[in-house]
């Protein structure tokens, strides 16, 4: 493995302090990618998607032109959803392409509603993100004003709104169906399913699409260049390229544009170009590969490459591409407390096993990790945990037993309940004696 | 504790009517109410509710479930301090107890000259530059104690106002749709015309 000399997509513009605008944005080749998709029929835009192989990059990693094709034919009106409600703890790859590229992103979501007949589109941004949401609203004004959002688009007949909507502080809402009842003016609570997917009741109960603001953002280029040569990028299973947000105890934090599927987690930790090693040098402990929900990895695992069809299979995944470095100086005690804290505190409550489970599950750790924890608190744990993860859970293979591979199941709608249990389970899979000696010694050893 | 005032009413009319449902407007209403009076009075909420067609229950059941909608008068400055996993690993818990200090008030309480409003926040998707923490839904990034303290006294003193505008207010630069170019068909049963 090496890292890829391949370069970048959807960060070329990051340096450049004027992308926002719709001068910087065509300066560097902006909406040529829009010109080419109206050139087309809807469908031959779709089929280039498909071929791109463009995979979901909001968690799911549900390929973008599978998810259109579940749109029932002729059903109208049907809208286009942007997920832009960023929130899951690692994760800050979206709030950069909103901020920095912003008509990168809607140029990605006209074509996609060129592609799928949309009626209208709504990029919905999370609530704290006050700066992309103005750099956004500053390049709306900029496309409508210009002719390439509203009426007749670029002379060619076609025409859509485009509405820009922002949340008011819910992870949950990041959770697409919850995200719909949010856009709807109701609490974000995800739906039950099946339906599965939005595409055949979504907003307003009509066919709707969502998207994720990175997923999107690489669609100008797709256009511009084919969706064979962006097949071509990466591995068969692991194609193009992707944003992680490499953050903890590595010298480089930072979001780097990487080539999936040839880059290993090890490359993202110690290439000069990425993480630059451990900070002080320190040894690795443990790390999350794909956001919060995910079972943490450890170094074993680290050879492992970025593939979702490797990454699952060995007891995670890839998730929202947030990887979480721990180093030894962390208490895995600790880390996994404050991790199910904020499962505990955005469940959005609507299914019981993990509206009171994580809470329980918080409340236990806490009075481990403060020195009032019990014998009988880590079967405890499971125990919870397994009300709303039944069976297995997903694990990599550690210390001479098999892996269990992703997903986790769930007695709840949606994963945030297993997503709680993650921590749980990761933390004690490797580290039970770090609990015992909490629980023996009455605190922390970490101070 | 007041009603929309007539320009944020006319502002509301335009935003209801971009939505296929004036439902849809609800948590938008809801941003203009705070940005009008810094937190959601239950006027505001019973005059939105009249807007967009609903019982004020409703609009009360939708805001009590957001964390940002603040029901009760807070600072003109909210603090929001992130000590999740990226920044507990990287001292964001020594940075809220920092903060604590600086302020003398706890996660959830407001300065007593009602300028800041403390908060120990979820992860604000700022990791790769931890520790850090929003003011107003402004980032400050790899934030030190010194600068905490300087941003603080900035802040107090009336500095870094063109920086941080007062809580409620989150983009300075709405979206703006001419007339002209507005489509408003987004309800229609009718696939989009395509050439």
């Amino acid at each position: 493995m090496a890292v890829s000399d391949r370069s970048p997509i959807v960060t070329t513009r990051f340096e450049r302090g004027d992308a926002h605008t719709l001068e910087g944005y065509l300066a560097t080749g902006g909406y040529a990618g829009l010109r080419k998709a109206l050139a087309m029929t809807p469908d031959e835009v779709i089929e280039q998607v498909k071929a791109a192989n463009l995979q979901g990059r909001g968690g799911a990693g549900f390929p973008a032109g599978a998810k259109w094709s579940f749109l029932p034919k002729d059903v109208f009106p049907r809208y286009f959803v942007v997920n832009g409600d960023e929130s899951e703890p690692g994760t800050c790859k979206d709030r950069p392409l909103m901020e920095r590229d912003p008509h990168q992103l809607i140029e990605g979501l006209l074509i996609s509603c060129y592609a799928v007949r949309a009626s209208q589109a709504f990029i919905y941004v999370r609530g704290e993100m006050a700066l992309a949401q103005e750099r956004l609203a500053i390049a709306l004004n900029g496309a409508y004003a210009a002719g390439y959002i509203g009426k007749d688009i670029l002379g060619s007949g076609w025409s859509l709104d485009v509405i820009l909507h922002w949340g008011a502080g819910a992870y949950i809402v990041g959770e697409e169906t919850a995200l719909i009842e949010s856009l709807e003016g109701q609490r974000g609570m995800p739906r039950l399913k099946p339906p599965y997917f939005p595409a055949a009741k979504g907003l307003y109960m009509q066919p709707t699409v969502v998207n994720n603001v990175e997923t999107l953002s690489y669609i100008p280029w797709v256009m511009q260049h084919g969706g064979e040569a962006y097949a071509a990028i990466g591995t068969e299973k692991a194609t193009g390229l992707r944003l992680f947000a490499l953050s903890g105890h590595v010298r480089r934090p930072g979001v780097y544009e990487v080539e999936m599927g040839t880059t290993t987690f090890r490359d993202l930790v110690e290439a000069p170009v990425y993480g630059g090693g451990m900070r002080h040098g320190n040894k690795l402990k443990a790390f999350v590969p794909g956001g919060a929900s995910a079972p943490w990895f450890y170094p074993e695992q680290l050879d492992l490459p970025l593939d979702s069809s490797v990454v699952g299979p060995a007891g995670s995944m890839l998730g929202s591409g947030a990887v979480v470095i721990m180093d030894e100086t962390t208490c895995a005690v600790r880390a996994a407390w404050r991790l199910v804290r904020f499962f505990a505190h955005e469940s959005c409550g609507k299914c019981t096993p993990c509206r009171e489970g994580a809470s329980w599950i918080e409340k236990i750790l806490r009075r481990i990790e403060k020195g009032n924890g019990r014998e009988e608190d880590l079967d405890l744990l499971l125990d919870v945990g397994d009300n709303i993860s039944p069976g297995p859970f997903p694990r990599p293979a550690v210390d001479g037993e098999e892996a269990v591979p992703f997903p986790y199941k769930q007695t709840t709608i949606c994963p945030l309940g297993p997503s709680t249990v993650s921590p749980v389970h990761s933390s004690i899979l490797r580290f039970r004696d770090e609990y015992r000696i909490h629980i023996k010694e009455g605190g922390c050893p970490y101070g | 504790m007041s009603r929309l005032n007539p320009g944020n009413v006319e502002l509301a009319r335009t935003i209801i009517s971009r939505y296929p449902r004036p439902r849809s407007a609800l948590i938008p209403l809801l941003h203009v109410a705070q940005e009008q009076e810094g937190w959601v009075s239950p006027e505001a909420m019973a005059h939105i509710a009249e807007l967009v067609d609903l019982a004020p229950a409703e609009v009360l059941g939708t805001a009590s479930f957001y964390g940002m909608f603040k029901r009760e008068p807070v600072g003109r400055y909210v603090v929001s301090v992130c000590t999740n996993i990226s920044c507990l690993l990287l001292g964001g818990e020594e940075l809220l107890e920092h903060c604590e200090r600086t302020l003398g008030i706890k996660p959830g309480a407001t300065t007593s000259d009602g300028m800041f409003t403390l908060e120990d926040v979820e992860c604000i998707a700022a990791c790769t530059d931890a520790p850090c923490l929003q003011v107003n839904y402004r980032y400050f990034l790899r934030i030190s104690h010194d600068e905490v303290d300087a941003l603080v006294d900035d802040l107090r003193a009336g500095r870094r106002t063109d920086e941080v505008p007062p809580h409620g207010t989150l983009t300075r630069v709405r979206q703006d749709i001419r007339p002209e170019r507005w489509v408003g068909r987004g309800a229609e049963g009718l696939p989009p015309e395509i050439r």
